[in-house]
């Protein structure tokens, strides 16, 4: 069995950011295992700019983004190995993996960092009725064909889901010359961000529908039409308000669900609410050693986010392997409530913690003119107006580790949107 | 080229039949209007090989039902399929329906069911703890079972094929005129076929092909009743173990709650009568009632987990009876019509009974060669490491994985391409190596499995479909890769 101080399991923005972080932090051997034929990830199909205005401080390309990081990874001589799956993930670290020129093997890793992204929910699971033909394809699905294989699915497309890849799709396929006739949202608000409907719906006259959802699809062979209706506060289309567009292509943009098979049969524990692990102030899963980071913690919208999160990902597995981390639990809960879904972290243990933690978070609903609370215990210590707060933005509180220290005893961080 | 029998229909009767008439001496020939084996009825059922209780007792359905389970066995065994015997459940709800059940039961006797017990609530709680609370007892077949029609569909017929059986695929049967020689000529989209004798296997079309054929008294309509179904995660495919049916009605045998042989959890079906014999829509009251059903008799169905939902159509005609034989005043041309469920089950006595029908009529010879095995395309899964690494060593593309849901080797898919009767399709792929079939529902594989479809088969990417036909997954060059060719 091969040993290596900290296995990577994905080479996209997270894994590519986290073993950057961990050879600065000293870690001589580490393995980052990537399952497509080039580092980068999902960020090599993002052919669009927009990305690193947070880290950078300028606009890049996804491709551009991903090799500011490869060129580091490269630099520093952090081993990879291309076109290799994971096949397993043992409680004790151990990783399987398989490849072409490799094989079948067995790698025991010092610390683990998961960082396998996200996939797209498939029209299977959003339980669209009508028939079954070609032409209905994931956006990032669709993206693939367009923008790495260089062929398109259709000509003339409905998009179902406002999240961004299917945004930046609508403007890629009319790019195309493919005529978007126009996307559907199921809920009352977009789940991308703002600044993508104004660049991508907006500025090409696409209509966006609110509280819309697909209630038929036609086409024996190859779709040649789909029924849009409005829906109700529960979700339920209104009869009577179905409309018909006739089309060859139905994009879905209907969210991402993290890629937690291995790590779930890893035995590391799951929120039911990001679907990713439940982790620590040191991004730390419930097994000692094994640390997520990027979109298989929780879905972001932004990979500056994703990277700022996979450097501490990395510099803690970094601490964990030279046994700098306390094995101390972490025994302040961060409790997330009152329209605000979720925290990443879940748990904060104060002595391991960096001076400043940020705890990222979206809300559930749009919230106009509201504030994010934060209570220790039943004490409010934070209480910070935002204009405007929507599912489809990530939030953030910081939390700074002197303030938390003035608090002996503390049991409970409580976030919440409070309307005055 | 003259064939001695040609058989209307590559679904699973078509291909159980062409299977048994490869055992002999004779040119057959399978003629399919899709591109592919098992695309119509035989894809989208429950996948359930039925115990035998609930056809009427001195049927035809119920004796091919019966004989169909005991062939089930050793014809798995042969064509290296999965097959578990699961058991299934009937459960009642209702106390005043609990004479029901002794009434399956002993029509299941009659019709020589196996080891059948009456459990009470509580014996059927402990079998299958996420029964409805309201269960008040069930009927246990400990014969009943799980299969994957796919894999029995294509397994059949890939045998036939190696034993000298011809498939036509893309080729739609027009007419069928007895000629002044007495042979059947058959019109089809890609030309004329003549045959000795004609099997009318042609599923929800059977009716069609019969009437071309049949006396003005001697009509028969078959109805689609579609039939909608919700397939789960393999996260919750233990929530049942057995087969979990409701007490039958006079539609059918209900919906039922199932692990499938592959480890996903089934519910379905409706039913509901259409005209459109190509009308496998699911529709939202399809879904909404089935998952209202189901819940009536196991609870916590986990339904959030659904992966996939589809709609299959039964061939019903309006005396829910298999109609098996030579038609009244078409000499030579067999009917194997309204093969509605238990049709899966019963396909390999169909097979058998067809098949000694024709070997008898035409005084037909066995093979001296026959060969009665295949293999499938092999899973890799349960090997070791090292068997897995010896694997690799001679045939690397079993170490490049490219479905990911269900861990699908490029090996696996070269497979499925170059084995006889082999895949051309996305779909094509995807049934007989399940790459496509899992959670993703094909998102993350199918660009991949297209740039292998397109280098091992050399179809341009345009050409690619999902299922044959105009089902094309993409439809030209992006710009800037047309501005770079010119």
């Amino acid at each position: 069995m091969m040993n290596y101080d900290i296995v990577i399991v994905g080479g996209g923005p997270a894994g590519l950011a986290a073993a950057v972080a961990a050879r600065n932090a000293g870690v001589d051997k580490i393995l980052i295992l990537e399952r497509d034929k080039e580092l980068g990830g999902i960020l090599n199909q993002c052919i669009h700019n927009g990305f690193g205005l947070h880290t950078f401080k300028e606009e890049l390309t996804g491709p551009e983004y991903a090799y500011r990081f490869i060129e580091k990874v490269l630099d520093a001589k952090i081993e990879y190995k291309l076109n290799t799956m994971v096949m397993d993930i043992s409680e004790d670290r151990v990783v399987t993996a398989m490849s072409r020129e490799d094989g079948m093997y067995q790698i025991k890793a010092g610390a683990v960092i998961l960082a396998m992204g996200c996939r797209e929910r498939p029209r299977g699971a959003l339980n669209i009725p009508g028939f079954r033909p070609a032409g209905i394809f994931s956006a990032g699905t669709a993206q693939r064909l367009v923008n790495i294989e260089g062929y398109m699915p259709g000509r003339e497309v409905v998009i179902l889901g406002s999240g961004d890849i299917g945004l930046i799709m609508a403007r890629r396929m009319t790019l195309e010359g493919a005529k978007v006739k126009v996307v559907a949202e199921l809920m009352p608000y977009s789940g991308g961000l703002k600044r993508n409907i104004v660049q991508c719906l907006d500025d090409f006259g696409i209509p966006l529908k609110l509280s819309h959802t697909v209630v038929d699809i036609e086409g024996k062979e190859k779709v040649t039409a789909v029924t849009i209706a409005e829906v109700d506060g529960k979700g339920k289309p209104i009869p009577g308000t179905e409309e018909r567009y006739t089309c060859d292509t139905l994009l879905l943009s209907c969210g991402l669900i993290p890629e937690n098979e291995l790590s779930r049969n890893a035995g590391v524990e799951m929120s039911p609410i990001t679907s990713g692990p439940i982790v620590n102030e040191s991004l730390e899963t419930n097994i000692p050693g094994v640390f997520a980071c990027g979109n298989v913690l929780h879905v972001h919208d932004l990979v500056d986010y994703v990277s700022e999160e996979a450097d501490r990902a990395g510099q803690n597995a970094a601490k964990f392997v030279k046994g700098q981390l306390s094995d101390a639990k972490s025994d302040v809960e961060i409790i997330a409530t009152e329209g605000a879904r979720y925290t990443v972290p879940s748990t904060i243990n104060i002595d391991r913690m960096d001076d400043k933690l940020t705890v990222r978070f979206r809300v559930g609903a749009v919230y106009k003119d509201s504030f994010v609370s934060v209570y220790f215990d039943d004490e409010r210590v934070m209480h910070n107006k935002k204009r405007i707060m929507a599912p489809g933005e990530m939030e953030q509180v910081i939390l700074l580790k002197d303030k938390l220290a003035e608090k002996p005893g503390l049991k409970k961080i409580t976030v919440k949107i409070e309307q005055e | 080229m003259l064939y001695d029998v040609i058989i209307i229909g590559a679904g699973v009767s078509g291909s159980a039949i062409a299977r048994e008439l490869s055992r002999y001496e004779a040119n057959v020939c399978v003629l399919e209007k899709c591109e592919d084996v098992c695309e119509g009825t035989s894809k989208a059922n429950s996948a359930i090989v039925h115990a035998g209780f609930d056809a009427p007792a001195g049927s035809l359905m119920a004796k091919l039902n019966v004989r169909g389970n005991e062939m089930m066995d050793d014809l798995c065994r042969d064509l290296d399929i999965p097959f578990k015997r699961n058991g299934s459940m009937v459960v009642c709800i209702h106390k005043e329906a609990l004479p029901g059940l002794q009434d399956l039961y002993d029509r299941g006797i009659k019709n020589g069911v196996k080891d059948m017990k009456i459990l009470s609530r509580e014996e059927a709680l402990e079998m299958e703890p996420n029964l409805s609370d309201n269960v008040e007892g069930a009927l246990y077949a400990p014969t009943g079972g799980i299969i994957c029609p796919f894999k029995l569909c294509i397994a059949m017929a890939e045998n036939a094929n190696v034993n000298g059986v011809d498939f036509r695929f893309n080729t739609k049967v027009e007419d069928i005129k007895k000629g002044e020689d007495g042979m059947w000529h058959i019109r089809t989209n890609n030309g004329e076929y003549v045959s000795r004798y004609v099997v009318n296997a042609a599923g929800v079309y059977s009716g069609v092909i019969h009437n071309m054929v049949s006396e003005d008294d001697d009509k028969i309509e078959i109805i689609p009743r579609r039939g909608d179904y919700c397939l789960l995660d393999k996260e919750v495919g233990t929530h049942v173990s057995h087969t979990i049916f409701p007490q039958p009605t006079n539609l059918g045998k209900g919906v039922l709650v199932s692990p499938t042989v592959h480890g996903n959890l089934i519910v379905g079906p409706t039913a509901i009568d259409i005209d459109d014999k190509e009308g496998t829509n699911t529709t939202a009251e399809g879904i909404n009632d089935l998952i209202a059903k189901a819940n009536d008799h196991v609870k916590n169905l986990p339904m959030r987990k659904v992966i996939t939902s589809f709609a299959g159509l039964r061939a019903h005609e309006a005396r829910h009876e298999f109609i098996i034989g030579e038609v009244k005043g078409a000499k030579h041309f067999i009917d194997c019509a309204a093969i509605e469920s238990p049709g899966l089950t019963s396909s390999p006595a169909i097979g058998e009974m067809v098949g000694n029908m024709l070997k008898d009529m035409m005084g037909l010879t066995p093979k001296a060669n026959w060969i009665s095995t295949r293999k499938d395309v092999m899973n890799p899964e349960n090997l070791s490491i090292e068997e897995r690494n010896e694997l690799i060593k001679k045939n690397p593309a079993y170490g490049n994985i490219i479905c990911r849901c269900e861990s699908i080797s490029e090996g696996e898919i070269l497979d499925a391409i170059h084995r006889p009767l082999g895949a051309r399709s996305l779909d094509g792929v995807k049934r007989r190596t399940r790459a496509g079939m899992g959670r993703c529902q094909a998102g993350f594989c199918s660009p991949k499995t297209m740039e292998i479809i397109h280098r091992e088969l050399g179809l341009e990417y345009e050409e690619i479909t999902k299922s044959g036909g105009r089902s094309n997954i993409v439809i030209e060059r992006t710009k800037n890769q047309k501005g770079g060719e010119q």
